[in-house]
């Protein structure tokens, strides 16, 4: 048996399954972050005193720049496939999963000064949300490099059988991507210069 | 509109290959909506009998306080129930775990998991969901997050005890069983939300040739709109989840505020939180859930009145409008739970103004649901008898919720009895109710055998007789002023002493309702081998569901369903039969 439309578009809602799935799930994730900026706000706005100047602004400024080129490499990995460059195609993924690796690695430097300093996620409010927000954040990163791992490695195989599906499991990872990286720019002013 | 299906072509192919799965893949991991639909459906109702188990227990408690359960007194364990004595905190684990099952692990994954999966995509005309191998995943999730809640009985201290809605502080420093709860709910959330992207794409994608969004039945518009709210309902809840398990597990303080003080001494955290944030996040889920609740409901009630009246649904468009508009509105009346809270008149002045508003499009559908009615030469088979109950049953249950939706009577109704009562007119007489009319209309298309009618009408007689005798006299308490959540049922309270009486009553029938159930359990097992053979088509219906095989083989349908007309052309003038169905071409 086949399910319809997993690869072409259904032509009258000009959608294959995948793309509008992967839109739903990224609605659902907005609500989940939206619930937690929002907790954010609500939190802020009945603190006696809220802390300024706790995370470094240079590495935050790295990692936001990081992530940021890392969207340009998803998006090239994906248009190297539409042009049937499977070199390049390879080189930009392999490109994404490192500059999403460097981000976590930032990532660990920032959190273990703070550890090490003993403030944990329960020294105050806003190492709380700090925690929560980018620790949340942070398992999204791992979870779209697993996926790119995924299509490195084993899920590769899917281009000499299946190319236009192939191409549009990447496009939907890219979609996933683009969604992490910009919840990362809320975040980053959020947390680091507000 | 001309699409191209594929499945049409290869389906000799796949009715020869699903011979050869194996039991495991054909019944356990199996990835056809159909098994997985079913597979909730006894999960869920399982749960709903242990559900209903946990409440028979607490009842004897309310009915005979500090005497020795009989029975199961002795099995409860000596931490929990001393010489079959119920201990306070055991009440508290039951309350809380009779609500947290009854509508995460009982209603919602019938109605949605086990209705929605089995009846939606034969409707549509679809071969399967979109995802099947998620659906398989969203089912074991679900399974995994039931195994987290029942094992949470079991850890030190017992089951979760702050309520089912977990309100912190209190929730913040219970004992561990919470943080199972909290666990559990994560992976049921997970499993929704799999279920719920996985519900809009099938609805959406894989209607079948000719099947417009105008010409679908009323239960899979009621799907679609359910599934929008769990997907955007349902993620504030996680995120509140994880808020929570951060303070219990990280040392945060998101719903603690400082300087708190718990049995006369100060508690040590970081402070600064705040406990009404949780209640935001909580109800921002859990209004729209319950309309997860009642939503599949009322589209089971449509199907089974439209073909036992032998009519069209009266007004199928607007009541399509009412459940969209319904969906949306519910997501903004989260805050008359909380009129308690002193969040100020300005908010409670907002949300009880949009809760009179959400109200409108319910009466809309229930009106339409019993315009149809009128003037119809009605069968009254077992499946119309719970839907025509479902019909006063959430019409008591929708308008006593009137005075609990505004500020200044709600003040006094707040956490009585009363609102226990309200509730449960919506969910068990109601929801419950049009579920059981599901199981025995659609009982044919998955076995091939009809249920008994007979025990049917028993079983729908003596519920509907004990449901009213446990619900109405709850009405009466709140309204003499009896708090929920009481273990003894309130006996030290002299404003109780005239209506604790009836705590007597309510037992008798919850207990009575449990052997009506039995006619139930019986005639469910005993049909599917011994059943009344039928053939494609037992009830004369005219939706697509009824075009295949019963029960219909993987892959759904032997040849291509093709749409030709709106989902309820009953008795229609000049027709040779009293039913055209969806499925039947017009005549050259």
């Amino acid at each position: 048996m086949e399910i319809p439309y997993t690869v072409e578009a259904r032509p009258d809602t000009g959608l294959p399954n995948g793309k509008l799935g992967i839109w739903l799930f990224l609605a659902s994730e907005v609500m989940l972050f939206g619930a937690l900026f929002s907790s954010y706000i609500l939190l802020r706005v009945g603190a006696v005193e809220w802390p300024h100047g706790e995370l470094s602004v240079v590495l935050g400024t790295v990692n936001t720049i990081i992530l940021i080129g890392s969207s340009v490499t998803m998006v090239m990995a994906w248009a190297s496939l539409k042009m049937n460059n499977w070199g390049r195609h390879r080189l930009f993924l392999g490109l994404t999963l490192l500059l999403a690796l460097v981000f976590l690695i930032n990532k660990y430097f920032e959190y273990a000064e703070h550890l090490g300093k003993g403030e944990g996620p329960g020294h105050s409010t806003f190492l709380a949300i700090y925690f929560t927000l980018t620790g949340l954040h942070g398992l999204h990163i791992v979870g779209g490099m697993i996926v790119m791992a995924y299509f490195l490695g084993p899920g590769a195989k899917m281009w000499k059988t299946n190319p236009e599906q192939f191409a549009n499991r990447i496009e939907y990872t890219g979609l996933y991507w683009h969604f992490v990286d910009l919840v990362w720019i809320f975040l980053f002013p959020v947390l680091y210069l507000l | 509109m001309d699409h191209p299906v594929s499945h049409a072509t290869t389906h000799p192919h796949d009715a020869v290959h699903h011979e050869e799965l194996g039991f495991w893949r054909k019944y356990i991991f199996s990835v056809d909506h159909k098994v997985i639909g079913i597979q909730y459906a006894i999960t869920g109702l399982l749960f709903l009998l242990f559900g209903f188990t946990l409440m028979m227990i607490m009842r004897w408690q309310l009915a005979y306080p500090g005497q020795p359960i009989p029975l199961l007194g002795n099995w409860l364990g000596q931490a929990n129930a001393p010489g079959g004595i119920m201990l306070p905190e055991f009440y508290n684990q039951l309350g809380a775990m009779h609500g947290t099952i009854m509508v995460f692990l009982g209603v919602v994954p019938l109605a949605v998991g086990g209705f929605g999966n089995f009846v939606m995509p034969l409707q549509i005309g679809a071969p399967d969901m979109a995802f099947p191998k998620l659906n398989m995943v969203s089912y074991w999730v679900y399974f995994l997050g039931g195994v987290a809640m029942l094992a949470s009985f079991f850890v030190t201290g017992g089951a979760a005890q702050s309520g089912w809605t977990s309100y912190p502080p209190l929730a913040d420093i219970a004992a561990m069983g919470q943080t199972v709860w909290l666990f559990g709910m994560v992976l049921l959330i997970t499993s929704s939300l799999l279920g719920s992207v996985n519900f809009i794409v099938t609805i959406v994608q894989l209607r079948a040739r000719g099947l417009s969004f105008m010409r679908l039945p009323f239960f899979v518009w009621a799907q679609l709109v359910t599934a929008f709210l769990l997907l955007l309902a349902f993620p504030p809840l996680e995120a509140a989840g994880v808020m929570q398990l951060m303070d219990r597990l990280a040392g945060t303080s998101f719903f603690l505020p400082s300087g708190l003080v718990v049995s006369g001494t100060a508690v040590a955290v970081a402070g600064g939180g705040n406990p009404l944030l949780w209640q935001h996040l909580f109800w921002f889920l859990a209004h729209p859930e319950v309309y997860v609740l009642i939503l599949p409901a009322m589209g089971i009630v449509g199907e089974v009145i439209a073909n036992n009246t032998r009519k069209p649904l009266w007004g199928y468009k607007v009541m399509v409008y009412s459940i969209i508009f319904l969906g949306f509105m519910s997501f903004i009346v989260w805050a008359h739970h909380m009129f308690m809270t002193g969040m100020g008149t300005t908010i409670s002045a907002f949300f009880q103004t949009t809760t009179m508003i959400i109200s409108i499009p319910s009466v809309i559908v229930l009106t339409a649901m019993l315009l149809s009615l009128w003037g119809a030469s009605i069968r009254f088979t077992t499946p119309m008898l719970f839907a025509l109950a479902f019909l006063p049953m959430f019409a008591i249950g929708g308008l006593t919720g009137l005075p609990l939706g505004l500020a200044p009577s709600d003040i006094h109704l707040h956490d009585t009895y009363y609102v226990i009562g309200h509730f449960h007119y919506v969910v068990a007489p109601g929801t419950i109710f049009a579920l059981f009319a599901g199981v025995y209309y659609w009982f044919p298309k998955a076995t091939g055998r009809k249920m008994n009618e007979l025990l049917g009408k028993i079983h729908f007689y003596g519920s509907f007789v004990c449901m009213n005798v446990i619900f109405m006299p709850m009405f009466v308490q709140g309204l003499a002023g009896m708090n929920r959540r009481l273990y003894d049922g309130g006996v030290q309270y002299a404003h109780n002493q005239d209506v604790l009486h009836l705590h007597l009553w309510i037992g008798m029938a919850a207990w009575t309702m449990f052997l009506f159930q039995l006619p139930f359990i019986y005639n469910f097992f005993t049909s599917i081998k011994r059943g009344e053979k039928v053939g494609i088509n037992p009830w004369e219906a005219t939706t697509l569901e009824w075009s295949a095989p019963s029960p219909p083989p993987h892959g759904n349908f032997l040849t291509e369903p093709v749409v030709y007309r709106g989902p309820y052309e009953y008795s229609v003038p000049g027709a040779a039969r009293d039913f055209t169905p969806q499925f039947e071409p017009e005549k050259a």
